[in-house]
């Protein structure tokens, strides 16, 4: 293998692994706010002790999140050199911005979120806790701008540029505001932030429907329960909206990647259809074992049933895989209609009073905690694998992206260590989280910290 | 004056901040394992606990504005410094999961083994950030391209490795001054046994450094002589400090130091980020590096908005956390 597809694979590996921990703090960030709003309202000291447990499962969450994301600022650099000098100018200043308005504001005040339950007044501790959940989304912010640049890149010019060997063609910024309101940035934004709240609130209600199932904590388990029940309703089914004005953003954009996610391999005649199940064939250039709802894909994409959505055929030879964006998304429309169904069912069965009886019902929360990190994941691998082979698309290709200097052997044997240590990390965090759980919120009182 | 210089400054300010804020809890991590009860040691721990990770963001921004604003730099760098790299950020994920692991279970054999690996990343760390730091005042083989020839080992050269050196002595210093002030009774005598020893190797080795210095890198015989002094100044300055009670002022003394030779450092490389010992038209300097001049302004006015912002609510979270630390329910 080539440093490339290795630098790729080390890309990928490194910031799935970052990526199981931002939207676990941002989805946790706003119900953190809540609880404590809830308790400087109502002085209910159940509150309390429900932010304080809560707390403590998210510092683990959020120091994971630190560690992994200096690796994510390293890299552009370390492995991917040509296209740190091509793009710095544009966005070197947008990740600047990340550091300076949301990573201070995040970890500073951390400090008083996690340490200063005594040292400041409940009400600077609320401000606190505020800061943090709003630093976690202004970081989204700045980094989604900056991913969606290299998907729809905007407000740059390509301009010849001096070095000590002659001239280089490099993007420079030409209009600030229109790289942060890039094409797709908002919309992208929009529904990663959902994303996050879906998994931030099935974690939660994974652990509080446990010990309702154990009888334990049950007034902070309810409590937490329902909260969390009510927004990942909303934004499961906000999900669906949001998904849909984004994918319009990348048909108009990005047509090579909705055909590559959709296994559109040949433009057709009359409306396309869309396909809630099938197998792509890259060979064959057909889905195979395909279950279709006719036109539906006309309709969504072009708001018309009859004009056909573009195929592959008409963007080659610069087309992405099909595989993984086909596979990546249709996983993350399957999951998002499950979260929907099962989140509406519980509300009706928590309308009908009859939600603490169904244990089976608790227990299917329990064990759904896995699937919103899938679906957060999947998204990502259709997005990012949908824009190969370009880096920032249709600017700079992927393989010609990468440092010189770099060679395979020093690629494998970084991916070696990061596999290493994240394994871990993974089995410690995990451990540790259980642990946690285990304990609950009383005894974390007299917890050994 | 022309905004490339003004973010070689910046960069300069974003560097000595790092190196005071987190120097003194790497050096905190180096002096880590001095401590000798798991009470003692949780002290250590929770003197940097609440505030590590914003010391760190002081890294961080500096590697996002070298990617900013010299984009040729930072890739040079970056890609160049590969496996040190890769090694500095295992480092500083052993030492930050170190930190938040080990409190989580009270066996004895679970802590040491964090507390080791606390000790191991603070350690490495330092020692890689002083031999690039090293590498950058002597220069390292960059070619045309601005791409990095040389290899790992040719990274390990004696007059960066005494720099690597002089850095984690000097942090271990730094840690032991932060320690001082937020210790109390029988722990803080021994950190100021600590302070001893460390002070009077501290001094040898930036003694030696200061002459290699002058002798390895040019630039540096125009350093004003006023600065060094001021280092010495500095140092003598300590001791007396740490014996009066005044523990703070003698952990500004050390800050101070730290500033200056940040200063002595960029002065001696300016206008030059990296410096190419392979030919020096090949130096990728505040001019062949930077960003467009549209792009620094724009950075200019984010810096110039955020930063103050920044520095006022970070010098009120030190101030809720000022005085001696305490262990309480919610220590690591």
């Amino acid at each position: 293998m080539d440093a490339v597809l290795l630098s790729r694979i080390q890309f990928a590996i490194t910031v799935m692994f970052h990526y199981l921990f931002p939207p676990l703090t941002i989805g946790m960030g706003v119900f953190l706010v809540f609880l404590e709003a809830r308790y400087l309202k109502t002085k209910d000291v159940q509150y309390e002790r429900a932010a304080k447990f809560w707390t403590k499962v998210f510092a683990l969450n959020f120091a994971l999140g630190v560690v992994s994301g200096i690796v994510m600022e390293f890299q552009f650099g370390t492995n991917w050199a040509i296209y740190s000098r091509y793009v710095g100018d544009v966005f070197g200043s947008i990740l600047a911005s990340e550091a300076i308005f949301a990573f201070f504001l995040e970890s500073g005040f951390l400090a008083l979120l996690l340490f200063g339950w005594d040292k400041v007044s409940p009400k600077w501790h609320f401000f606190s806790t505020l800061m943090v959940s709003l630093g976690s989304i202004v970081s989204a912010l700045w980094i989604i701008v900056a991913i969606s640049w290299q998907q729809t890149p905007a407000g740059f010019v390509l301009r010849d540029f001096e070095t000590p060997v002659g001239v280089v063609q490099r993007a420079e910024l030409t209009s600030f505001w229109e790289v942060v309101f890039n094409p797709s940035a908002m919309d992208r934004l929009v529904h990663v932030l959902i994303g996050a709240f879906i998994l931030g609130s099935f974690f939660i209600m994974s652990i509080s429907a446990w010990y309702l199932l154990k009888n334990r904590h049950l007034e902070i388990a309810r409590r937490s329960f329902v909260t969390a029940l009510v927004v990942a309703a909303v934004a499961s089914l906000a999900a669906v909206a949001s998904g849909d004005s984004h994918a319009r953003v990348v048909a108009e954009h990005q047509p090579a990647k909705l055909a590559a996610m959709e296994g559109v391999y040949k433009t057709g005649e009359g409306g396309t259809a869309f396909h809630v199940f099938g197998i792509p064939d890259s060979e064959a250039k057909e889905i195979r074992f395909g279950v279709e709802i006719p036109k539906l894909l006309s309709l969504l994409t072009h708001r018309d049933a009859s004009k056909p959505v573009a195929g592959l055929d008409q963007f080659e030879p610069d087309v992405p895989p099909v595989a993984l964006p086909f596979w990546g998304f249709h996983v993350m429309v399957w999951l998002g209609c499950y979260f929907i169904v099962l989140t509406l069912y519980a509300l009706w069965r928590l309308w009908r009073k009859t939600l603490y009886e169904a244990r089976w019902l608790l227990w299917v929360f329990v064990f759904s905690v896995p699937l919103p990190f899938v679906a957060n994941q999947l998204g990502w691998v259709a997005a990012e694998v949908g824009r190969q082979p370009w880096i920032v698309y249709n600017l700079l290709r992927t393989s010609d992206a990468v440092s010189q200097n770099v060679t395979a052997a020093h690629v494998g044997g970084s991916i070696a260590l990061f596999v290493l240590i994240y394994a871990l990390l993974f089995s410690v965090w995990i451990f540790l989280l259980n642990d946690k759980i285990k304990k609950g919120p009383e005894e974390a009182k007299e917890n050994v910290r | 004056m022309d905004l490339s210089v003004v973010w070689f400054i910046l960069m300069g300010v974003l560097l000595a901040g790092y190196s005071i804020l987190d120097g003194f809890d790497l050096g905190a991590g180096i002096l880590h394992l001095t401590a000798r009860t798991d009470t003692e040691r949780r002290l250590v721990i929770n003197s940097i606990g609440p505030i590590w990770d914003g010391n760190e963001v002081w890294l961080i921004t500096f590697g996002g504005a070298m990617f900013a604003a010299f984009p040729n730099a930072y890739a040079t760098v970056f890609s160049g410094f590969y496996i040190a790299l890769m090694l500095v950020l295992l480092t500083l994920i052993l030492r930050a999961v170190s930190l938040e692991f080990r409190s989580k279970r009270p066996s004895p054999a679970w802590r040491k083994f964090w507390d080791g690996a606390f000790f191991l990343g603070s350690l490495l760390a330092t020692l890689l950030f002083g031999v690039a730091t090293g590498n950058i005042l002597i220069g390292i083989p960059v070619d045309a391209e601005g791409v990095f020839t040389g290899s790992f080992f040719d990274l390990l050269r004696p007059f960066p490795i005494l720099v690597g050196l002089f850095t984690v002595v000097f942090a271990a210093l730094h840690g032991a001054l932060y320690l001082n002030l937020k210790t109390e009774g029988e722990l803080q005598e021994r950190v100021r046994g600590w302070i001893k020893k460390v002070l009077v190797a501290a001094v040898l080795v930036w003694a030696l450094v200061t002459v290699y210095t002058w002798v390895a890198v040019p630039a540096a015989s125009g350093w004003p002589w006023a600065l060094v002094v001021l280092i010495a100044l500095a140092f003598a300055g300590i001791l007396p400090a740490v014996s009066a009670g005044r523990p703070f002022v003698a952990f500004l003394c050390s800050s101070l130091a730290i500033a200056v030779l940040v200063f002595l450092f960029s002065f001696a490389i300016y206008p030059n980020l990296v410096i190419s010992n392979i030919a020096p038209e090949y130096n990728l300097n505040i001019v062949n590096a930077a960003s467009s001049p549209k792009t620094l302004g724009v950075m200019t006015v984010i810096a110039a908005v955020g930063v103050p912002v920044v520095l006022i609510y970070t010098a009120l979270i030190y101030r809720a956390f000022r005085g001696k630390t305490k262990l309480t329910d919610h220590s690591y």
